[in-house]
């Protein structure tokens, strides 16, 4: 029997699970998948739970209950991969084999890496909402906070959902102004980027929003360290900016198994081709998700797209046949901008979001880089669509892997 | 789009003055974008922008703390060379494209 391991049943390796299992044959594959959690989160849910849109019991389901039959669970911490050998130890001292690797950790988030932030105030006045427990209490904060200053703030690129923070700060807005109390509150949004905004048609088509949500912003801002004593965050070039309330998304990183197993980038990425997916580490090695070093956005449906590419190169992998199948850099995003409404961008690799109709050309009913009530339900609808079809390794209707330039409005230069 | 020259040499640049085609670069050309910028540069300078523009090639995404943890400079060293924004002066000097989010 020859081996496939599965490394993190989060959103990748579960639909990598249920791919693979059907693509293989059961006498001679073993599919095995290693995560150390039992609940898989609906991550794309800590967004909304803070403002008490979602109970938190929406955002969690049992890891077991999406991996398919015919491939074998084991919940346990790796330690570190072995690729000398073709193994992988775990905590518990077992040792697996294997003929193929699947990396699925994804990443996570590292305050330590942010001098004071994660002191006596984490939690209290400093919160990141891109984990469940920094989310809950984020929404605990909120129920009862009196208002003042709050800042929305990125510590440094890549994050991932990158357009996260701002719709946490669209969100603020519409939640304090319900709760009557807008006027207690200012918004500033704080990037270590040239704007909230860098794509050049994004920025044209979208600056309004700050203005008109009144939400100052604060730009070119590399955190050097937080102040927690006296409230404020202060950067390498010498701004500071003043909090009651910081939502931070801290720096953003690979699991610390990729730096015990000795290769990971800077920030605990596995280096992998940006087409193939296979990793520039071992070809034996594949990578997946939010745990590649690729330019592509760190997002659950960009793992979708990527989940069926990497299931056919694998296939060939194993035929050894050449890797034919190219991953565009594809990714689609929701971005909800307060008030039901919301956003949409469609893009990859070297094609910017622009306006225009999705997923069907010149009929939509979806439309690209406009606010639109109908983006909001889809956003909604997205939660569903995660763990009913994502999940289950379903295709999306209409949505294929690689963009589509169709129905899209580009200007050529 | 439009062209400038640059030591003589004819180059494609975006409206904010970075290069379009990174293989259009020579040092000379990133000699003439840093009198601009006003940074005189050094072989630390040099060291920094070598680096910068071999991570370009490998297609990494690049960030002011990735630089720090490079080996080359540290973030307080990054801004001493390239004060006021230093990986965006930094990228524009490397003819290297501007470190942009995805929207
Ligand atoms: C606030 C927020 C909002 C988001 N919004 C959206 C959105 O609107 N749309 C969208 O498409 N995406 C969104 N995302 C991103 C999306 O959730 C992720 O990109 C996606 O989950 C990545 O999948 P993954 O499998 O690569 O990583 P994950 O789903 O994070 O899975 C990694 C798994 O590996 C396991 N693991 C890691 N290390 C170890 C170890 N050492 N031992 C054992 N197990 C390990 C973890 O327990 C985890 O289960 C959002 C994310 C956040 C945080």
């Amino acid at each position: 029997m020859k081996q496939i391991l599965i490394l993190g049943a989060g959103t990748s390796g579960t639909m990598m699970s249920t791919h693979l299992r059907k693509a293989l044959r059961k006498d001679l594959w073993d599919i095995t998948i290693v995560d150390q959690e039992e609940t898989h989160y609906y991550q794309p849910g800590f967004l909304f739970l803070p403002f008490d849109t979602y109970k938190p019991s929406q955002l969690k389901r049992k890891v077991d209950e999406f991996i398919p039959k015919g491939v074998n669970l084991i919940r346990e911490k790796i330690n570190r991969v072995d690729k000398e050998n073709d193994k992988v130890l775990l905590q518990n001292d077992t040792e697996i084999p294997y003929d193929i690797l699947i990396i699925a950790t994804g990443c996570n988030i590292a305050p330590q890496e942010i001098e004071g932030m994660e002191g006596e105030q984490w939690y209290k006045s400093i919160f990141d909402f891109y984990t469940f427990e920094g989310s809950l209490n984020l929404r605990d904060k909120l129920r009862t906070w009196k208002g003042g200053k709050l800042v929305v703030h990125i510590s440094e690129m890549p994050i991932k959902c990158p357009v996260a923070p701002l719709e946490f700060a669209f969100l603020s807005d519409e939640f304090f102004t319900k709760k009557q109390m807008r006027e207690e509150v200012e918004i500033t949004y704080v990037t270590p980027m040239s704007g909230a905004f860098t794509k050049p048609v994004a920025t044209k088509e979208l600056n309004y929003l700050l203005e008109e949500k009144n939400i100052k912003i604060v730009s070119d801002f590399n955190i050097e360290k937080v102040d927690a004593e006296n409230n404020k965050i202060l950067d390498y070039g010498g701004q500071e900016v003043v909090y009651d309330l910081l939502v931070t998304v801290p720096t953003n990183v690979g699991d610390a198994m990729i730096e015990r197993s000795g290769f990971g980038d800077e920030l605990n990425y596995v280096p992998t081709d940006k087409e193939t997916l296979q990793s520039k580490v071992k070809d034996n090695i594949f990578v997946i998700g939010d745990a590649t070093n690729l330019p592509s956005s760190k997002a659950g449906s960009v793992a979708h797209f990527q989940s069926e590419i990497l299931t056919k190169n694998i296939l060939s992998f194993i035929d050894q046949k050449p890797l034919k199948e190219a991953f565009d850099g594809h990714s689609n995003c929701f971005i909800e901008t307060g008030f039901n409404k919301a956003l949409l961008i469609d893009f990859n690799y070297t094609q910017e979001p622009v306006k225009g109709t999705f997923p069907i050309p010149g009929i939509g009913p979806l439309r690209l880089l406009k606010e639109t009530r109908l983006n909001h339900w889809g956003k909604k609808a997205f939660r569903w669509i995660y763990w009913n079809i994502l999940l289950k390794g379903r295709p999306i209707p209409f949505v294929s892997n690689h963009m589509k330039l169709g129905g899209k409005i580009i200007n050529k230069q | 789009m439009t062209e400038k020259t640059f030591a003589g040499y004819c180059v494609k640049c975006n409206e904010l003055g970075y290069l379009m085609d990174t293989d259009e670069w020579n040092r000379e050309i990133g000699l003439e974008i840093a009198k601009e910028e006003e940074i005189a540069m050094t072989d630390k300078h040099w060291e920094v922008i070598d680096w910068l523009r071999d991570q370009c090639k490998q297609e990494v995404a690049l960030s002011v703390r990735k630089v720090g943890k490079s080996g080359v400079v540290d973030i307080k060293g990054f801004y001493q060379l390239f004060p006021k924004g230093p990986l965006k002066t930094a990228s524009k000097i490397a003819g290297i494209p501007k470190p942009v989010s995805c929207i």
